[in-house]
């Protein structure tokens, strides 16, 4: 949520958080704000430290050294119990012995509440997930979906300023887990609070998250929204875990008029923008370039077109339907390249071993270490 | 293969009983011998049985002794159960190993064990020496029950108790607790079984005050009393039955409460 | 993702709350099992004439029971007890768990071992003493047979000797021979026995190639829970032993509470504990060996 000015402000600020197990680092020099009321995710493979993370935020570890901030509150030693986090489980964590409406409302116990409060609190709160009139329900009789409505009405029930999810819809399937998402989303507009998502699966992350930090082996490799993560990985490793893309051999020069130039296998030279660098790039370094499916185009016979054309012969092809696959194997290259086309009406679809002709822009190159 | 294992299970069964079932026949039996035939009906044995003080002393010795070892048993294997299914420590094998062995020994080993220590330190038998040995094998019993009702139990759902504003001691009393409620009330209704029925830790361990399986071991000798023996022996298998029935009740109650499925079994 | 979780198990702060809990029952069981079991040990090695207690260390109570032939006759007829005991109740044990697991319908397998387990609580003794009800000179089992004609004098083998116990014991621990072999039994993949026909075996050889090497581990633990307390009963051999079944545990109760012997009980009982464990751990390095050679 913006202040009155309009202004981003931290709600929690990670100082070089790190956390080791005897020599093992599970958290690395973590370092990032996460700003009040976006939507945040934590994404990466299993085993690179996210959970533990979320857990630390939580205050279910303590980081080996470094600081967390919530709210502008140091939280060294503040017990998970009293932090201003709430958190919904993976597995969900809802309290087997106790009814829908118990559940809820376990956390108002403390609260100076009169009875009829906390009822009234508790029934909103079911409303709120959609789950009115299931308050006396036994909670083990629940489906997945219903429970995990029931964690995040417990949850969200003590008005927590920052909330965390930990891989809540990785239980569900996918029908229930398009839905849910959907739905977070709704919640976390509508109630205005930090939610900070653990997921592995990209895709989830690109349509939740107003920023994504994208972490491998215990270090937040890129942090920021899902559109620059997508169109501007800053290394191969995140480019490759979001989305498709395509990876080939390069080399990078200054040209005499000052324009940088890319000579990328299969595809030729190429001019690129200065928005297209890394900071800090020099020409030794770029190794590679990256490039997505959907940015190339098959040229179908008697098309034309201004931009830059590349050939090679379609090694193989995967009919999606509404889409079409096809691995394509440019000239002068030993890897396939996948792009990706829409099937549109009329449009016929490429046999293997034929010839191919591969449209590009050089605007939608990504340099590589 | 069904129909033969069938007949088969249903022989076993037959085999395991045999000796329960003689009990009630006996025990109604109007006559001292214990061989076939009957005799007719009698309520006698049973109306014996109120007017032996030594056997209601016994009695009262061995529930004393089976109380105070229940308690004892379940709350050692509490603190044991939870250590095993919820912590990682070095050295966990060799000693859950140690704690566990009671269940393999044979109990004359205990039994005389205990005993030299005992007399060794000068003490003097009594039922709190029997209770010392009854704890020990109690204890791996209760820890078999309890572990399985802590393994079941999911390690978020105190989290998300202290998440929810509660500290640790607190999410354990309303969490934890009322969840491996129906596993302590189990164990604590096998253990005083076990320790009711102990017979040979007893024997070895018991002071001037015999406990009921000591007294009824003095009772065997004497073919006259019998009769009264098996009618007290169908109260116990029936008490038995009622107690083992309820902590079946309770480990049952206690899987459809976490949700989980019921595989069955004691142990 | 339990990353957190696996990794979370080696901090110190878990080692400790571990440590803390298990301390109680840990104290308990070092106080009053293995101090005491030590003591036994200690005892051994010590001699005792009526009422005083010499610690000089000896080995003259070893040295006895070694020479005199009644011990010696007692501890090896306790050693093939145990064994025939626990062969029989393994052997009859399997099938029941067998047919509990694959044949009894999920949800009546619960109802099935519970009704498998009752007799195991209900007093021992009396259940003891029944034994010697039925296998009587009058008994249930020869009245039984003489009234249907079967045989025309009561059988006389079937009490006060060493089958009277065998058999009475195998009752007595048949749900300590059933319950590990039904839990090994119920954790067999039961697509496993479907592939094992799928690629061409028969029944018999499923289940001698599959089934039964993975129900061994079960079958193992039966074999010890059964093999190791068998050795030390004490009421069995009593009550339905007769003179030429009594078996160790029935002298080391004389040496400590009739003879004041303590030492020799003690150094009985060692022995005895020894040759279990030497079995016990000959029997565990052989089915090792033949489950790896699998």
């Amino acid at each position: 949520m913006k202040d009155t000015l309009g202004v981003t402000r931290p709600i929690i600020t990670l100082d070089n958080v790190e956390k080791y197990y005897g020599d093992y680092y599970a958290l690395r020099g973590i370092t990032a704000e996460i700003n009040q009321g976006e939507f945040f995710s934590l994404l990466g493979p299993s085993g690179c430290g996210k959970t533990t993370l979320l857990r630390t935020i939580a205050g279910f570890e303590e980081p080996s050294s470094g600081r967390v901030t919530i709210d502008g509150k140091d939280m060294a030693g503040v017990p998970a119990n009293v932090r201003p986090t709430n958190m919904v489980f993976q597995s969900y964590a809802i309290f087997p012995h106790l009814t829908v409406a118990q559940n809820v409302g376990f956390g108002l116990r403390r609260e100076p509440l009169t009875r009829k409060e906390k009822e009234r609190k508790v029934v909103e709160a079911l409303e709120m997930v959609g789950l009115k009139g299931f308050g006396a329900r036994a909670a083990h009789a629940l489906s997945g979906g219903q429970r995990q409505r029931v964690a995040l009405a417990r949850a969200l029930i003590l008005e927590p300023k920052v909330l965390l999810l930990d891989e809540p819809l990785s239980a569900l399937d996918k029908k229930m887990r398009e839905q849910m998402q959907m739905e977070l989303r709704r919640l976390q507009r509508q109630v205005g609070i930090t939610f900070i998502l653990v997921t592995h699966d990209q895709e989830e992350a690109l349509i939740m998250s107003d920023r994504i930090a994208v972490m491998f082996e215990g270090q937040i490799a890129q942090l920021d929204t899902p559109q620059v993560l997508y169109r501007r990985p800053v290394s191969r490793q995140v480019g490759e875990f979001i989305g498709v893309m395509n990876f080939l051999p390069a080399k990078a020069t200054v040209g005499p008029d000052t324009h940088i130039e890319v000579e990328a296998a299969g595809l030729g030279r190429a001019v690129i923008g200065a928005d297209q660098l890394p900071g800090g790039w020099h020409p030794g370094q770029t190794q590679s370039v990256g490039i997505r499916p959907e940015t190339m185009s098959i040229l179908f016979e008697g098309e034309t077109t201004d931009r830059r054309v590349a050939t090679g012969i379609v090694e193989d092809r995967a009919y999606y339907g509404d889409m079409t696959y096809y691995e394509v194997r440019l000239d002068g290259v030993e890897k396939p390249m996948t792009i990706s086309m829409k099937n549109l009406v009329g449009r016929p679809v490429l046999e293997r071993g034929s010839q191919a002709r591969v449209a590009w822009d050089a605007r939608s190159l990504v340099l590589f270490a | 293969m069904k129909r033969p294992l069938r007949v088969y299970a249903i022989l076993y069964l037959a085999f395991l009983y045999a000796p329960i079932a003689l009990l009630p026949l006996f025990a109604f039996n109007d006559g001292t011998v214990i061989a076939f035939p009957l005799r007719g009906f009698t309520w006698e044995w049973f109306r014996q049985l109120a007017e032996i003080p030594a056997l209601h002393a016994a009695v009262l010795n061995s529930l004393t002794i089976a109380l105070s070892s229940a308690a004892l048993a379940t709350c050692l294997g509490i603190l044991a159960a939870r250590a095993a299914t919820r912590f990682a420590f070095p050295g966990k094998k060799g000693i859950m190993g140690l704690i566990m062995l009671p269940l393999v020994l044979p109990e004359i080993i205990v039994a005389v064990s205990l005993l030299v220590v005992l007399l060794q330190l000068g003490l003097s038998l009594g039922a709190w020496t029997v209770i010392l040995g009854h704890v020990l094998i109690c204890t791996p019993f209760s820890i078999a029950i309890l572990n399985s009702a802590f393994q079941s139990l999911d390690l978020s759902l105190e989290e998300a108790a202290i998440d929810l504003g509660e500290t640790r001691w607190s999410s354990f009393r309303l969490i934890t607790l009322p969840l491996v409620m129906p596993g302590i009330i189990s164990s604590l209704l096998i253990s005083f079984t076990i320790s009711l029925d102990e017979f040979i830790i007893a024997f070895f361990l018991t002071g001037t005050e015999p406990t009921l399986p000591v007294y009824l071991w003095g009772q065997l000798r004497f073919p006259q009393k019998i009769p009264v023996v098996m009618a007290l022996g169908t109260i116990l298998v029936v008490a038995s039955v009622i107690l083992l029935t309820i902590a079946e009740y309770f480990r049952r109650r206690g899987a459809a409460r976490t949700g989980q499925a019921d595989t069955g079994g004691f142990l | 993702m339990n990353e957190g979780r696996t990794k979370r198990r080696h901090g110190r702060s878990e080692t400790a709350q571990g440590y803390l809990l298990v301390a109680t029952p840990f104290a308990y069981a070092l106080l009053l099992l293995a101090v005491p079991l030590g003591a036994i040990v200690m005892f051994s090695f010590w001699t005792q004439d009526y009422l005083t207690l010499d610690k000089t260390l000896t080995l003259k109570n070893y040295r006895e029971a070694f020479s005199e032939p009644l011990y010696g006759e007692l501890l090896i007829r306790s050693l093939l007890v145990s064994g025939a005991v626990t062969l029989a109740t393994v052997l009859t044990a399997f099938p029941i768990a067998y047919f509990v697991s694959f044949y009894v319908p999920p949800e009546r397998k619960s109802m099935w071992i519970f009704l498998i387990t009752i007799p195991f609580w209900t007093s021992y003794l009396i259940r003891v003493f029944l034994w010697k009800v039925i296998l009587g000179y009058n008994g249930v089992f020869n009245t039984t047979l003489l009234g249907l004609g079967i045989i025309d004098e009561p059988l006389t083998f079937i009490l006060y000797n060493v089958n009277a116990v065998v058999i009475t014991l195998a009752h007595a621990y048949a749900p300590f021979a059933i319950l590990p072999i039904f839990v090994a039994l119920e954790k067999i993949d039961r697509t496993l026995l479907e592939a094992g026909r799928d690629l061409g075996e028969s029944y018999v050889m499923t289940f001698f190639r599959v089934t039964l090497p993975l129900a061994m581990p079960g079958v193992v633990a039966a074999v010890l829970i059964v093999f190791i307390p068998t050795i030390g009963d004490y009421v069995t051999p009593r009550l339905v032993g007769g003179p030429d079944g009594l078996m160790i545990a029935n002298m080391i109760q004389t040496q400590f509470l009739k003879l004041n012997n303590a030492p020799m009980g003690a150094a009985l009982a060692v022995l005895a504990m020894a040759m279990v464990g030497a079995v016990a751990l000959v029997f565990l390095a052989l089915t090792r060996r033949f489950l790896r050679g699998q």
